[in-house]
């Protein structure tokens, strides 16, 4: 079964429409990229996902996302629950202006859980899959904002990870980020693939080519091409996919 | 001619800015000139620690601490009031409200900042005096409790817009994260936000509190002037400011009364300046 589907999904910003009929089918334990030229609503279309579009005045939605088969626009959706199951991860990486420990329990201690023992080990969890255990177990208390970049975003995953996702939005997860640490992200990305649904949006295509199962291909608003990450590379269907890829427009 | 005027320009702003320090430190002067005159009769521990302040008696009492009382008793239950209020309206402004009615609160916000003191005295001893009376069973309407009520709607848009401002400030991007973490709006704004906008808070606070304990007209009005230790907020009380307000004109120009009321100024002058730097501290505190 689709772990994600949209159907005729548009999005309205007002009078302008960022997102026209988007059909698409996300499979579950796979990296999904969006690509795209900027502006063209690949963003938009993941923020539909966990619903985060709501947060931005004279938004409108029309058409369905389903996840595991349930309409999330429906009238009982329960906005704390999608967003347990479907988790995001920001373009840059926003730690709370906590200490480390405080950032990965954050989402734990939000849905009840109190005992300073049980945190204590999902943070040692979350920051082990993160790899980030060895080097920040004895620094628990330091400032989140004084790490690294990177060390803040795998920071950022693993305060995600804690929640115990489903499904993970990833919104140009790397932009702030050098080569180096892309790398290193990206080798978290397939080690995570392994227990989440991940869902990438980026406009590094050399990225989306190297870490996604699928990709779908989405210009001013319509998803153009959608398929194994492969074929959309080495033979589009689209020739506008073409010269995005190819590196005519873009 | 060009490099003249630049300098000519860059020279007067400077000027304007040494200006606002140099007159700051003028007032000090000028009230420690002949604040600490006083000293030369009467100790400064007499001053600060007497309980009596009777200028006109025989030897005049110079004793602050009824006054000073008076005028932490007031700064209390002002604070005790504004500060949840300012605190509530300030994350209603910031986090919750809609933008059409968020644009129509900080206007009447704005506006009551632009009510004059005497006004608010007004409503004071026409309203809140008889109300307070009433509901506690007192002699007298005017008491701290009646002027930390007024007080307390001066020291609200102060703390209302610095709070605000503060609020607005925090970056989207917290806010969207602890919300995509299936954080609820309210457990976003007081587990995030507020510790994220914690400085803008304690400065809104203080310069809150440097309002009411300058405050004077409005004091003078509704708290009863009473020069005596008070012993709860229910009673008439005299603060510092009053005590100046309304005797300064009858005192002979270079008389210990007068000097008196200059040390009390003097006393004023460091109790805000202590104010103005916890809340400048705060503001400007980095973290480690």
């Amino acid at each position: 079964m689709n772990k994600i589907e949209t159907r005729d999904l548009s999005l309205f910003y007002g009078a302008f429409q960022a997102l026209i009929g988007v059909d698409i089918a996300i499979t579950e334990k796979m990296i999904t990229a969006l690509i795209g030229p900027s502006g063209c609503g690949k963003s938009t279309l993941l923020r539909t996902l966990n619903r985060m579009n709501d947060l931005i005045d004279g938004v409108r939605v029309t058409g369905n996302v389903l996840i595991d088969g349930k309409d999330i626009y429906g009238e009982k959706t329960d906005l704390v629950e999608l967003r347990k199951k479907v988790g995001m991860v920001f373009q840059r990486p926003n730690p709370f202006p906590l200490s480390v420990f405080d950032n990965i329990a954050y989402g734990p201690r939000t849905h009840g859980i109190k005992r300073q023992s049980e945190l204590e080990g999902i943070v040692e969890t979350a920051l082990t899959h993160v790899e980030l255990w060895d080097t920040l177990k004895d620094k628990l208390d330091r400032f989140a904002l004084n790490l690294s970049l990177e060390q803040q975003q795998r920071l950022c995953i693993a305060r995600l990870v804690a929640v115990t996702p489903d499904i993970v939005l990833m919104d140009e997860p790397c932009s702030a980020l050098d080569p180096f640490a892309t790398g290193k992200i990206e080798e978290l990305m397939f080690e995570l693939k392994k227990a989440y649904t991940i869902v990438i949006v980026t406009h590094n295509m050399q990225q989306a080519a190297r870490v996604s199962d699928r990709a779908g291909f989405i210009l001013l608003g319509r998803l153009v091409e959608y398929g194994e990450t492969r074929q959309v590379f080495t033979n589009p269907r689209e020739k506008q996919t073409e010269e995005y890829i190819t590196g005519r427009f873009g | 001619m060009r490099r003249l005027k630049e300098l000519i320009i860059e020279k007067t702003i400077l000027l304007n800015g040494f200006a606002c320090i140099f007159f700051v430190v003028l007032i000090f002067f000028f009230l420690a000139k002949d604040g600490l005159a006083l000293f030369r009769t009467i100790s400064i521990r007499d001053f600060l620690f007497g309980q009596l302040w009777n200028p006109i008696a025989e030897p005049p009492q110079f004793g602050i601490l009824p006054l000073f009382l008076g005028s932490f008793l007031v700064t209390l239950g002002a604070t005790a009031i504004s500060v949840p209020l300012g605190m509530a309206c300030a994350i209603f402004i910031g986090e919750i409200a809609p933008r059409w009615m968020r644009e129509l609160l900080k206007a009447g916000v704005e506006l009551l900042a632009a009510i004059p003191s005497i006004v608010i005295g007004f409503v004071g001893m026409t309203m809140l005096g008889p109300m307070v009376k009433n509901i506690f069973h007192l002699p007298t309407g005017l008491t701290a409790l009646t002027g930390s009520f007024a007080l307390a709607f001066m020291a609200i848009p102060t703390i209302v817009s610095i709070m605000e401002d503060a609020i607005s400030s925090v970056p989207r991007s917290y806010k969207e994260g602890s919300l995509a973490l299936g954080a609820t709006h309210w457990q976003t704004i007081y587990r995030v936000i507020i510790p994220a906008a914690s400085s803008g808070i304690v400065a809104a606070i203080m310069l809150g509190i440097g309002r009411v304990i300058g405050e004077t007209m409005a004091v003078m009005m509704l708290t009863g002037n009473a020069s005596v230790m008070p012993r709860t907020i229910l009673e008439p009380v005299r603060t510092m400011t009053a005590t100046i307000a309304a005797e300064m004109g009858e005192t002979v120009h270079g008389s210990e009364h007068y000097f008196a009321l200059f040390a009390l100024g003097l006393v004023l002058f460091a109790i805000t300046f202590i104010i103005n730097l916890i809340a400048d501290a705060a503001l400007h505190r980095k973290r480690k």
